[in-house]
């Protein structure tokens, strides 16, 4: 029989007693506890191998780019905030960005640092929601507490600055709506000597983890060449050892004020752009925004927060694409201004979406256990992804 | 059928009433079970509470939050409403489910859970049936619930239990060997598979020593028995399906595997089950390496074979209780004497060294229950391929090991 076997061209062997195996299409997701919302993933398994993982999108569509097309550009600020609903200050600054950009308005320096530190404060939330829910799907569940205690204090701090926990619409076009409260500087300095401390605790817990360590590295290996090859950004392709990050290439807000460095993935545990990595240039991204916050607060001009802006905006005929650096990856606005009060056309490019758009590619002949790594380390929200 | 009579008379009922032999057979056996039975229920019930109660606030003073605190002082009836909401919630059934295998896998898991009670001790005279072949009892009966978690994976049909069910199959069933050949080392080293005996077999001759104390534990008697308590709790860990090797039900893979369909009444059989596994794991343990009801706590000499109820009996017939007393005389008559019997002289001997032997297996049990907990707060959850290849390439060889030279050991010394 093991001859007769050989000499069919079947894809999948089938055995002809009666232990046959049979292929088996499973939905993971939408109501799924590792697909991060309403992700839903189609999955045709052998046993415990996932030969393909086809991700079906849309169970979040909201309607962002056509809403933004028949609202004012002030108005759809809040829109943006409930994109990637975890880097609100993030999504927010690029685009006023790009309003900025193609109004030709200017943005006072004290508010451009301001945007700066809300938005890697705003990174560094994100970033810790990103070690605690890869830590979940790895079946970790303490970590994701201890990540949120962080976190508590650093949507307290946002609290503060502009009274929004999750979303903040903080900064508007031509600055940010608040100024500091005062002795909130003392906080953030506060959390940063907070932050400092518990990031060894967070290494000993999980990254070194042997445990962790087995079901990250060597899992999900994305090469450079396809990393730049699917439009990967963010933290996704640094892992896979591509030194890109905005804030560097084309700096904005100020950004080219600041010392810091661009972690990139090394395959310190496994391959370069595997899991590990992924997860690893985050941790370091957690500590170089804490130095740029610090810088910023140091350095923080005085001045006005806000410039004069229209009340009724009117853009002038154009487009603009302004990308800036999201905890994610790249998020840009594209704007197609015809001279009214509303954008003719937005188009926003996402990093989830993208970085999504490589699951099919690397969940080939993984285990079930190696999807939920995988997607974890992606770190999509589908916020972001369904718009 | 005689034998066991016997071994019920031998356990813990003999100890209250020797004179048991003397009545029918079918009396004492049903007598045995009912009340054994309703006695794990309960000790069952208990554990459940207790520690689901327990395992919530260790899991919060890990996660830096507080657990349950608002149900009650402290939040100690929590697992009593919780219990309420299991029982009142909608039972359903999946349309597609064999009604039949669906409605049984939960029972056959319970039984699973439930039966190693008959053999498994929580004292010297505290055993429902003192079997000569205890261990072996214990071990075999604990693997039923494979059987049930099979059948919950299949009867649903719905694909993510059918996962965590031939998942479940294939981990408990790897588990079972090197475990097995743990005890194996033990039973060498003892020469008994009678768990009382394994017992006094670590209270005596360690270490050139007639009263070891501690020392006499199998875990410190040589360094094989110390390698095989690890690898017997650790795939006690996996047996009981607790993280790190909760893969069966890895909640962010195979949404709750086998019990994802089960809901109410049926899933807390399920969750009971886990729960006494995991006892059933860790007593199991304590009393194969860490002397069982022997020390810390030292207990009483008590002759081996008085009994309370040889002395009650005896006050009994001193006092005439078969005299001409009115029914309301022999109840005060009886009353007196058990009193007697059991706060006075040998009775109180007993009853001290029984209550200390507990207390005594009781905090080793816990302790290694509460490792359990600690472990799953804290570890990320290995992969399947991974519990495999610790099981088989791992495990498995050094628990080889460990039996040639538990062997080798006894032919020798």
């Amino acid at each position: 029989m093991g001859c007769a076997m050989s000499e069919t061209v079947s894809p999948t062997p089938i055995r002809q007693d009666s232990l046959r195996t049979e292929e088996m299409l499973i939905n993971m997701g939408p109501q799924h506890p590792s697909t991060h919302g309403v992700l839903r993933l189609v999955v045709r398994t052998d046993g415990e191998m996932v030969r393909e993982a086809w991700p079906h999108l849309g169970y979040l569509h909201r309607c962002f780019e056509k809403v933004a097309e028949s609202v004012t550009y002030a108005q759809v600020v809040p829109y943006t905030d409930r994109l990637d609903y975890l880097a609100s200050m993030n999504n927010a600054q690029a685009f006023c960005l790009g309003v900025e950009k193609l109004g030709r308005i200017e943005v006072p320096e004290r508010a451009s640092a301001l945007r700066v530190m809300v938005a890697e404060l705003n990174r560094i939330a994100s970033h810790l929601v990103a070690f605690g829910s890869f830590a979940m799907d790895l079946g970790a569940v303490t970590p994701f507490l201890y990540a949120f205690r962080e976190r508590e204090l650093i949507i307290s701090i946002l609290e503060k600055i502009s009274g929004g926990r999750l979303l903040y619409h903080y900064p508007r076009i031509g600055g940010v709506a608040r100024d500091l409260t005062p002795g909130l500087d003392q906080e953030i300095r506060d959390f940063l000597k907070q932050m400092r401390r518990v990031w060894p605790e967070y290494n000993a817990l999980l990254s070194e983890n042997q445990i962790f360590v087995k079901r990250t590295a060597n899992v999900g290996t994305v090469t450079r060449e396809q990393a730049i090859a699917w439009g990967l950004t963010g933290p996704c392709l640094r892992g896979s050892g591509v030194k890109f990050d905005l804030r560097k290439a084309q700096p904005y807000s100020g950004y080219e004020k600041y010392d810091f460095e661009i972690p990139v993935g090394e395959g310190a545990k496994g391959t370069v752009g595997d899991c590990w990595d992924r997860y690893w240039v985050r941790m370091v991204e957690m500590m170089e925004s804490c130095r740029i916050i610090e810088q910023a607060l140091d350095g923080l001009p005085e001045g006005p927060i806000q410039s004069k802006v229209a009340k009724v905006l009117r853009l002038p005929l154009g487009e603009v694409y302004v990308p800036c650096e999201n905890p994610r990856g790249e998020l840009g606005f594209f704007i197609v201004s015809d001279g009214k009060t509303q954008a003719l056309r937005i188009k926003a490019r996402g990093p989830s979406f993208n970085n999504l758009s490589i699951t099919h590619t690397v969940c080939q002949d993984v285990l079930i256990a190696d999807v939920v790594a995988i997607l974890g380390s992606i770190d999509i929200v589908l916020g972001e992804v369904d718009r | 059928m005689q034998d066991a009579i016997q071994q019920i008379h031998s356990g813990v009922f003999g100890l209250l009433w020797p004179e048991m032999l003397r009545l029918p057979t079918w009396l004492v056996l049903t007598a045995g079970f009912v009340v054994g039975g309703a006695l794990v229920l309960v000790w069952m019930a208990l554990m459940a509470l207790a520690w689901t109660y327990g395992e919530r606030r260790i899991a919060g003073f890990i996660q830096v939050r507080y657990g349950p605190n608002r149900v009650g002082p402290l939040g100690l009836l929590q697992p009593v409403a919780d219990g309420i909401k299991c029982f009142s919630k909608e039972d359903t059934v999946p349309t597609v489910a064999y009604k039949f295998m669906y409605t049984l896998a939960p029972l056959l898991v319970f039984l699973g859970a439930m039966l190693p009670f008959a053999a498994l001790p929580f004292s010297q005279r505290l055993v429902l049936a003192d079997m000569p072949l205890g261990l072996y009892y214990v071990l075999a009966f604990e693997a039923i619930e494979v059987i049930g978690i099979l059948m919950a994976g299949w009867a649903p049909g719905s694909k993510w239990s059918l996962y965590g069910g031939m998942r479940l199959a294939a981990q408990l069933l790897s588990y079972e060997i090197p475990m097995g050949l743990c005890a194996l080392v033990i039973i060498l080293l003892s020469g008994s598979l009678n768990l009382g005996e394994i017992v006094t077999w670590q209270s005596q001759n360690a270490w050139g020593l007639e009263h070891p104390w501690v020392l006499g534990w199998a875990i410190f008697r040589s360094p094989v028995t110390f390698i095989a308590f690890v690898i017997f709790f650790v795939a006690g860990l996996a047996a009981s399906k607790r993280a790190p090797f909760d893969l069966p039900e890895a909640e962010s893979e195979l949404v709750a595997g086998y019990h994802t369909e089960y809901s109410g009444l049926r899933f807390s059989f399920f969750f009971m089950a886990e729960y006494t596994a995991m006892y059933v794991v860790c007593a199991l343990s304590a009393v194969l390496f860490l002397g069982g009801w022997y020390g810390p706590v030292p207990m009483p000499d008590v002759a081996p074979d008085s009994s309370l109820a040889a002395r009650w009996v005896e006050l009994v017939g001193l006092q005439g209780l078969q005299g001409d007393l009115s029914m309301m005389q022999k109840i005060v008559c009886a009353g007196r004497t058990l009193c007697e019997a059991l706060f006075q002289g040998e009775g109180l001997r007993i009853l001290a060294s029984e209550a200390i032997g507990l207390f005594n297996l009781l905090l080793k049990a816990f302790g290694l229950y509460f490792v359990m907990i600690w472990v799953r707060w804290t570890l990320p959850r290995v992969r399947i391929d991974q519990v495999m290849y610790l099981c088989l390439k791992v495990l498995l060889p050094f628990s080889l090991v460990c039996l040639i030279w538990a062997l080798i050991q006894v032919a020798l010394f």
